[in-house]
């Protein structure tokens, strides 16, 4: 065989090869990075009041956004809506996986019913939270009237509505942080437990110090995933307080979906400044994680 | 010593059944009050403080209700053929993909599977009003074909499977080839039905996806009767908020395949939780 056809040869195979990306290459390019690029654009132009792009105006978008009092409020929201998610789901699923690390009965049936809030959507968890959230008849006032708590408005004070919807999406993230902890915990080195244990760490001491460095890149992916995961929250605001009372609950992807979608806005170009927003704060938040990863996070 | 340490052992042990079993109480007491609540009737929810359990009787027809008052059968039907075609479109593609990545010689390798890592950092919510503009645009609002085409293929899936083929063991790769298997006689009759735990995890997790999706589904959908169940039951609450009893049926009939697929799938479940970490 000479050069030339060993040459065509893998220029076919490498051909052929490529035909096999065709399929997720196509979806990629129409559904993702088209769009992308068509956000990119849109965000630079204004919008008519039929939701046309009337034409190229710079960054007029983008410095609107960051003089908007509304925006602004927009990104404290989605801040302390991520704060009170994230940490706090990360803490109960913790709390629970290390007490069913222990030597308990029925392990595998706490393991099953722990786990069962992963398999709730964020429509089915945010309309039984509705129903107990319901200021009138709803099970939460129901049973603070019993220990003499008048009725309290869950979803409509302004000082609470985040409160009430975070508490429910702390919820709804608590199946999966616990089965990637789980998971982690499972997979522990068991000899360094064992040295840990005949050099006389137990309880408290052997969790604090040999358990938790170890499990810290689960954790650290839990913020990572979870974080961005907290910026992308739409249903739960939607179902439970459509964005109010008075934006409290507005956050980032909500507004989007506001400045859009909702009552025939169709401000496309103002949203999609919005969702430039979003696409680099999770990026950003992306880079962090494998700059730290490269690094490492064990302590070991 | 000993008798110290086992009097210690067995108290932290007392301490963490009590907090586990509270933390049971408040984690599952929406999962209980979901289920009990959907046969409850209008005297036990409405009255206040509100009944815990169906003290006046069980009200099954809430069920009926339910499916009578907006097209939860259509809605039933149309969320598990988007479920369907998702989950069929990710394997497939996803299974082709990470079959080049893995057994061909690909040109560029880094550099398309940087191109696929790509796509699981862009949020979705940030793209999409152009889909949206998309779908409508092609006059696909209101069908299977609009809720689906966006999601037939997944980065995540072929990084799941591309990590499953990687140990897949190259002396029986060799000897399907000396045998004259061709690529896809391999793929389809040896590698896929070996790599059944990865592919049931990439399944699961499609499904689990599709079926739960609320966002796209919202805005991809007007006709109620084209809705998919997701949507239906988030509208079941709005419109009629005075029968908890029945809005919670519509929930648990939504909540049933995917209650199902977390309990008896948990370990498929987590064999992907972590792939989607690009490592």
């Amino acid at each position: 065989m000479s050069a030339t056809t060993v040459g065509a040869e893998r220029r076919r195979g490498s051909l052929m090869a490529f035909a096999y990306l065709v399929p997720a290459l196509v979806v990629f390019a129409v559904f993702i990075f088209w769009p992308l690029g068509k956000s990119v654009l849109l965000s630079v132009q204004g919008t008519d009041i039929i939701g046309n792009p009337s034409g190229f105006v710079g960054f007029v978008n983008y410095t609107k956004l960051f003089s908007d009092p509304d925006f602004l409020q927009v990104l404290w929201v989605t801040f302390a809506f991520t704060v009170l998610t994230v940490f706090p789901s990360i803490a109960i699923a913790l709390v629970i996986a290390l007490l069913l690390q222990s030597r308990i009965r029925a392990v595998r049936f706490f393991r099953t019913a722990f786990a069962l809030p992963f398999a709730f959507s964020v429509a089915t968890a945010s309309v039984i939270f509705g129903v107990l959230y319901n200021p009138a008849s709803g099970v939460l006032n129901g049973l603070l009237s019993y220990i003499g708590v008048d009725k309290v408005q869950w979803l409509t004070d302004p000082d609470l509505a985040i409160w009430s919807v975070a508490a429910a999406t702390v919820w709804m993230q608590l199946g999966y942080n616990l089965l990637v902890i789980s998971a982690g915990l499972g997979a522990l080195p068991e000899d360094v437990l064992e040295a840990a244990r005949l050099d006389g760490a137990s309880g408290l001491r052997l969790q604090r110090s040999i358990v938790m460095p170890l499990i810290t890149p689960q954790l650290f992916f839990l913020v990572v995933v979870g974080t961005i995961h907290a910026l992308q929250s739409f249903g739960q605001i939607k179902i439970l307080t459509v964005g109010g009372p008075q934006g409290t609950t507005t956050t980032l992807v909500y507004s989007i979906y506001e400045q859009a979608f909702a009552n025939n806005n169709s401000n496309y170009g103002y949203a999609s400044a919005q969702a430039m927003v979003l696409l680099l704060i999770v990026l950003a938040i992306t880079a962090v994680q494998f700059g730290v990863l490269e690094r490492k996070v064990f302590y070991r | 010593m000993s008798r110290i340490r086992t009097a210690r052992g067995r108290q932290s042990g007392i301490g963490s059944y009590v907090v586990l079993g509270l933390l049971f109480l408040v984690v599952l007491f929406p999962v209980y009050y979901g289920l009990v609540g959907s046969f409850m009737g209008e005297r036990d929810t409405n009255s206040f403080p509100p009944a815990l359990w169906p003290v006046s009787g069980l009200h099954p027809e809430n069920y009926g209700d339910a499916l009578g008052i907006i097209p939860l059968g259509n809605q039933y039907l149309t969320s598990v053929l988007q479920t369907l075609v998702i989950t069929a479109g990710q394997m497939v593609t996803s299974a082709l993909a990470a079959y080049a990545f893995v057994f061909l010689p690909l040109r560029w390798r880094a550099f398309w599977f940087g191109v696929f890592l790509s796509t699981m950092m862009i949020p979705y919510e940030s793209i999409i009003i152009p889909n949206y503009l998309l779908i409508s645009q092609w006059g696909l609002k209101d069908t299977i074909a609009g809720l689906t085409l966006p999601f037939l293929a997944t980065g995540f899936g072929a990084f799941l499977l591309r990590q499953s083929f990687l140990s897949f063991p190259m002396e029986l790769r060799d000897a399907a080839r000396v045998d004259g298997a061709g690529h896809f006689r391999f793929l389809f009759s040896i590698l896929l039905p070996l790599s059944r735990p990865s592919l049931a995890a990439l399944g699961i997790w499609s499904a689990l996806s599709a079926w739960n999706m609320y966002f796209w589904p919202l805005l991809a959908t007007e006709d109620p009767r084209h809705q998919t169940i997701q949507i239906g039951i988030s509208q079941l609450q709005t419109s009629d908020g005075d029968s908890p009893g029945m809005v919670l049926a519509g929930v648990m009939l939504a909540l049933f395949p995917t209650l199902l697929l977390v309990i008896f799938g948990q370990r498929f479940i987590v064999r992907g939780l972590t792939a989607g970490a690009v490592k």
